[in-house]
C-alpha cells in the first residue's frame, strides 16, 4: 500500500512540475497574469508530493518491505535502523529520488523566500526549476522507479546494503553533496530568467548571490565529508583519488567558486555580466554532466551505479536539451548585454578575471582528464587513462598562482589601485612568506629538490594568504571598533564570510602540503605482542579479538601507541566480514588531533604464523583538511546572512529601477 | 579595459565577432555531447576486441628492480597472469595480499606491470607488501599499457600457454575471481587436456 502511495505521489509531483513549467510561460507570453501566478502554488504542491514519495520510500526501508525491488536489493533485516534509512539513497533509484527531493526543496525555498523579487523574474525562475524537475521525475518514473514491486514472489530477506556504504558517512555525505549539486539549479534558473528578460544588473546579482553561496557551502561540506569518508573507510590513508566521480563533484565546485567571485564583480561594479550568466549555466551543466557520468556506465569508478544504456541515453538527451537550449539562449541574448563600466589594469576586477580564467581552465583540464578514456577511444587510441600524476601536475601548477591572488584580492580596490600602494602593503608579508618558505624547504629532512620546491611554494602561499587576509581583517575591524579584537566580528557578514573562506582555504592547503610531504607510511608484517616504532611512536600489537556486529563478524586488533613511554592512544582497527554478501571490509583505527593522525589498518593474516600484514601511518596535519573545509563552509554561511540580500526593494512586475542600479557601487 | 565597443565605424564587425564568441560555448558543448554519445553503450571494462587471441604486443622494458636490464615479450611464457599495479592505486593495496597467497600456492605464474609509477615508489610498494611476481616490468610512460589496452589499475590479463591474451579483468583479483573467471579462461584453449591442467593448477 505505502509503495503505491509513493508511486502515485511521484505521478502527482510530475503533473504539478509540468504545470509549474508550462503554464506560467504561456501566461507570460499571452499576458494573462492569472496563469503566470500559478507557479508558486504548483511549486508548493510539487514539494509536498515529492516529499511524500520520499517519506514512503524511507518508510518501506524502515518497515523491511522486501516486496519492493529496490528495498530488497539494498537492505536487510539485520541492518541497523540508521543505515536502513541511509540506504534510501544507497542505490541509483533512491539517490535520484533524493536529487528530486532536494530540487523541490530548493524550489520551495525560492517560492517562499523571493517576495522581494519582481513577480516576472520569480515566475520565470520557478518555471525553469519546474522544467528541471519534470526531466528528473520522468527519468525516475519511466526508467528508475524505486517503487517497482517484486510480485507475486518476493524474497524473505534483502541482499543487504553495499558494506562500503554502511557507515555514518553515508548518512550525511550524499545529502550534503546533493544539496550543493542541486542548489546550483537556482543560480542556473536565475541566469536563464535574466537572459529571457534581457536584463542583467546589480540587483539581479544581489538576488543570485545568497543562493549561490548556499549551494557552494553545501557542496564544500559535501565534498569534504566524502573525502573524510574515503580516508577512514578505504583503509588506505588517501583522501583524494581523482576518481571520475570525485572529479564530477569537484568541477561544479570550481565553477561555483568562480561564479561566487564573478557575481561579486557583477553586483559591485556591473562588469562580467554575460560571463556570469555563462558560469551559472556551466556550473549547473557540470552537475548534470556528473549525474550522467555516474549513472551511464561510460566510465569506470568506485562510485558508479549499475550500468544501463537506456538510463545513459535518457540523461544525455535531457542534458542535451537543457544545456543546449540554455547555451542557444545565451548565444542569442548574451551578446546583447552591454557593459558600461570600466576598470584599470590593476584593480579587483582584473584579479577576479584572472581568478575566473584559472578556475575555468582547471575545470577544463580536469574534464579532459576525466573524459580522456572516451576521447582516446573515439580517436581509436585504445582505452587509456591518465591517472593521478596528470591531475596532480596540472592542478598544482595552475592553482598556485590562484592562491597567490587570494592574498591580494581583499587588498586591491575595485576600479583601480596604485602599484606603489600595493608594494607598500604587501612587502612585509612577501618577506615573511619567503623567509618561512625557505626555512621549511631547508629544514625538511632528506628531501629531493622537487619536494623542497613544493614545500617552499606551499609554505610561501600559506603564509602569504593568512597574513594578508588576517591583517586586512584586522584593519577593517579597527575601523569598526576602537578595540580591533572586538571589531573582528562586527564587520559586515559578507567580508567576514570572505575571510573565513580564504583562511579556511589556506588551512586546507596547509593540510594538503604537509600531510603529503611529511607522512610516514609503513606497510609491514607484525606479530601479536610485537612493537614497531614509526616516527617516534611505538605501536604495540597487543592482541586480537572477535567481535560480533549486527550484520557482520569482525576481527579486531588492539594496538597501544606510546610516545616516550606514555600511552597516547589505543587503536582498534577491524576486518569485518558482512554475513549476507560475504564481503570483507577494512575499518581503520584512527586517533586524530590537529597536529597528526595515527592510523592503523589491518591487512591479511600471514598463513601459518601469528603475524598480520599491518599498515601503520603517522600523518601530520590531516585534520587541517577537514577543519579548513568547515571554515570555508562557515564562510559561505556568513556571507549568505548579509542583510542587504534581504532588504526590501520596491519593484513591480519586473520594471527595472535604474536608480537602484546606478546607485550601488 | 572597457568591454563595450566605443568605436562606431567598426561596430558592425565587432558585433559579428562578438556573436561568434557567444556561440562558442554551444559549439564546445555539442562536440562534447557527441563524444559522450559515442561512449554510451560501450562497456568501459571490456577488452578491445582486436586484442583477444592476439599475442602479447612487442615491447622493450626495463625491470622494476634492475633499471639496466631490458627484456622483451619473448621472455614471458604463459600460462600466466600479467597484473597491472601502481603505488597510486588504492585498490592495488587491497588486492596485493591475495596475489601473495596465489603466488605462494604456486598455482600460477604472475608477471607484474608497474604502470605509470615512479621507480622508487613502485619498489617501495613491492618491498612493503611483498613480491608475488616472477618478474616486474617497469612501464613508467604507460606505453606498454596503451598497447595492451590498459584502462587503469588494478587490471589483470590472462595469458594462455601460446602466449596469447585471452582475457582482461578490470578490478581486484580475489579467490572468487581467480577460481571462477581467470583460471577457467587460462586453460580454455586446451579443452582436451583441461582436467590435467586444472588438476596441476590445483596442486
Amino acid at each position: 500500500m505505502i509503495p503505491e502511495i509513493g508511486n502515485l505521489a511521484l505521478a502527482f509531483g510530475l503533473a504539478l512540475a509540468l504545470i509549474q513549467f508550462v503554464v506560467p510561460l504561456v501566461g507570460i507570453a499571452t499576458h494573462r497574469w492569472r496563469l503566470a501566478i500559478i507557479a508558486k502554488p504548483a511549486a508548493i504542491g510539487q514539494f509536498f508530493f515529492v516529499c511524500l514519495a520520499f517519506v514512503c520510500l524511507a518508510y518501506s526501508f524502515y518497515a523491511n518491505d522486501f516486496s519492493v525491488a529496490y528495498v530488497a536489493s539494498n537492505s536487510n533485516r539485520s541492518l541497523p535502523v540508521a543505515y536502513r534509512i541511509g540506504a534510501t539513497w544507497g542505490g541509483h533509484e533512491g539517490s535520484l529520488l533524493l536529487w528530486v527531493f532536494m530540487l523541490s526543496s530548493w524550489t520551495l525555498a525560492v517560492a517562499l523566500l523571493s517576495k522581494s523579487l519582481p513577480a516576472l523574474t520569480r515566475t520565470r525562475v520557478l518555471s525553469v526549476l519546474g522544467f528541471v524537475s519534470v526531466g528528473f521525475l520522468i527519468f525516475i518514473l519511466f526508467t528508475s522507479n524505486p517503487f517497482d514491486r517484486l510480485l507475486p514472489v518476493f524474497p524473505v530477506d534483502g541482499s543487504d546494503l553495499n558494506p562500503l556504504l554502511q557507515d555514518p558517512g553515508m548518512v550525511f555525505h550524499p545529502p550534503l553533496l546533493y544539496m550543493g549539486y542541486v542548489g546550483f539549479s537556482v543560480a542556473f534558473a536565475f541566469a536563464l530568467a535574466a537572459l529571457l528578460e534581457g536584463r542583467i544588473d546589480t540587483l539581479w546579482a544581489r538576488w543570485v548571490r545568497p543562493w549561490t553561496q548556499a549551494a557552494w557551502m553545501f557542496m564544500t561540506l559535501g565534498i569534504a565529508a566524502g573525502s573524510w569518508w574515503a580516508y577512514y573507510e578505504l583503509g588506505w590513508g588517501g583522501w583524494w583519488f581523482w576518481d571520475p566521480v570525485e572529479n564530477a563533484s569537484f568541477m561544479p565546485w570550481l565553477l561555483g567558486t568562480a561564479l561566487l567571485h564573478s557575481l561579486a564583480a557583477t553586483e559591485k561594479r556591473g562588469v562580467f555580466k554575460a560571463w556570469t550568466t555563462l558560469l551559472a549555466i556551466a556550473a549547473f551543466s557540470f552537475c548534470l554532466l556528473g549525474t550522467f557520468l555516474v549513472r551511464s556506465g561510460v566510465l569506470t569508478s568506485v562510485h558508479a551505479f549499475a550500468n544501463d544504456p537506456v538510463r545513459g541515453t535518457y540523461i544525455l538527451v535531457f542534458l542535451g536539451v537543457t544545456v543546449g537550449a540554455s547555451l542557444i539562449l545565451f548565444a542569442v541574448r548574451g551578446s546583447k548585454v552591454s557593459v558600461t563600466s570600466w576598470y584599470n589594469l590593476l584593480s579587483r576586477e582584473l584579479l577576479f578575471l584572472i581568478n575566473n580564467l584559472i578556475l575555468a581552465v582547471v575545470t577544463i583540464m580536469i574534464l579532459l582528464g576525466t573524459l580522456q578514456p572516451i576521447i582516446a577511444d573515439f580517436f581509436n587510441l585504445g582505452k587509456v587513462s591518465v591517472g593521478p600524476p596528470y591531475f596532480n601536475t596540472v592542478f598544482n601548477i595552475l592553482m598556485a598562482p590562484l592562491i597567490f591572488l587570494v592574498g591580494l584580492g581583499p587588498i586591491v580596490n575595485w576600479r583601480k589601485y596604485e602599484y606603489s600602494e600595493l608594494v607598500k602593503r604587501t612587502r612585509l608579508s612577501l618577506l615573511a612568506s619567503i623567509v618561512v618558505g625557505l626555512l621549511v624547504a631547508v629544514l625538511a629532512d632528506d628531501k629531493i629538490f622537487t619536494d623542497r620546491l613544493q614545500l617552499f611554494v606551499g609554505a610561501f602561499l600559506i603564509v602569504w594568504v593568512l597574513v594578508l587576509n588576517i591583517v586586512d581583517w584586522w584593519k577593517k575591524a579597527a575601523k569598526k571598533n576602537r578595540n580591533p579584537l572586538l571589531g573582528l566580528f562586527s564587520i559586515s557578514p559578507s567580508f567576514l564570510g570572505m575571510y573565513f573562506a580564504h583562511i579556511g582555504l589556506a588551512i586546507v592547503v596547509f593540510g594538503v602540503v604537509f600531510s603529503s610531504h611529511l607522512s610516514i607510511e609503513k606497510n609491514l608484517r607484525l606479530g601479536i605482542g610485537q612493537t614497531q616504532e614509526v616516527a617516534g611512536y611505538e605501536f604495540y600489537f597487543e592482541k586480537i579479538s572477535d567481535v560480533v556486529g549486527p550484520n557482520y563478524d569482525a576481527i579486531r586488533g588492539h594496538f597501544i601507541v606510546k610516545q616516550d613511554g606514555e600511552n597516547v592512544a589505543i587503536l582498534h582497527p577491524e576486518k569485518r566480514q558482512y554475513r549476507v554478501s560475504g564481503q570483507w571490509m577494512t575499518e581503520a583505527g584512527i586517533d586524530a588531533n590537529l597536529a597528526r593522525d595515527l592510523y592503523v589498518a589491518m591487512g591479511e593474516k600471514i598463513p601459518e604464523s601469528n603475524d598480520w600484514a599491518v599498515r601503520i601511518y603517522v600523518k601530520p596535519f590531516v585534520s587541517c583538511l577537514w577543519l579548513g573545509s568547515i571554515l570555508m563552509g562557515i564562510g559561505g554561511l556568513l556571507a549568505m546572512t548579509d542583510k542587504r540580500y534581504r532588504a526590501k526593494v520596491k519593484q513591480k512586475l519586473g520594471i527595472s529601477d535604474d536608480a537602484v542600479v546606478s546607485g550601488a557601487a | 579595459m572597457s568591454e563595450s565597443g566605443q568605436d562606431n565605424s567598426s561596430q558592425n564587425k565587432s558585433d559579428q565577432n562578438r556573436q561568434l564568441l557567444f556561440l562558442l560555448p554551444l559549439l564546445l558543448f555539442v562536440a562534447m555531447a557527441v563524444l559522450l554519445a559515442t561512449g554510451l553503450g560501450k562497456d568501459p571494462t571490456e577488452l578491445d576486441s582486436q586484442l583477444i587471441g592476439k599475442s602479447i604486443p612487442g615491447f622493450q622494458k626495463t625491470l622494476l628492480f634492475s633499471p639496466n636490464k631490458t627484456i622483451s615479450e619473448k621472455e614471458l611464457q604463459g600460462p600466466a597472469l600479467i597484473n597491472v599495479f601502481a603505488s597510486w592505486c588504492p585498490a592495488c593495496y587491497t588486492e596485493h595480499p591475495y596475489l601473495m597467497q596465489l603466488a605462494q600456492s604456486k598455482a600460477v605464474k604472475i608477471y607484474g606491470l608497474n604502470y605509470k609509477d615512479k621507480r622508487d615508489k613502485g619498489q617501495k610498494f613491492v618491498n612493503d607488501l611483498g613480491n608475488p611476481y616472477d618478474l616486474i616490468l617497469f612501464d613508467d610512460n604507460g606505453r606498454l599499457g596503451i598497447d595492451m589496452g590498459v584502462y587503469g589499475a588494478p587490471e589483470t590479463f590472462v595469458i594462455n600457454s601460446d602466449n596469447q591474451i585471452v582475457y582482461r579483468h578490470v578490478g581486484i583479483v580475489n579467490l572468487d575471481v581467480w577460481q571462477n573467471i581467470l583460471r577457467p579462461r587460462m586453460f580454455a584453449n586446451q579443452e582436451g587436456s583441461a582436467s590435467k591442467s586444472t588438476g596441476q593448477a590445483a596442486k
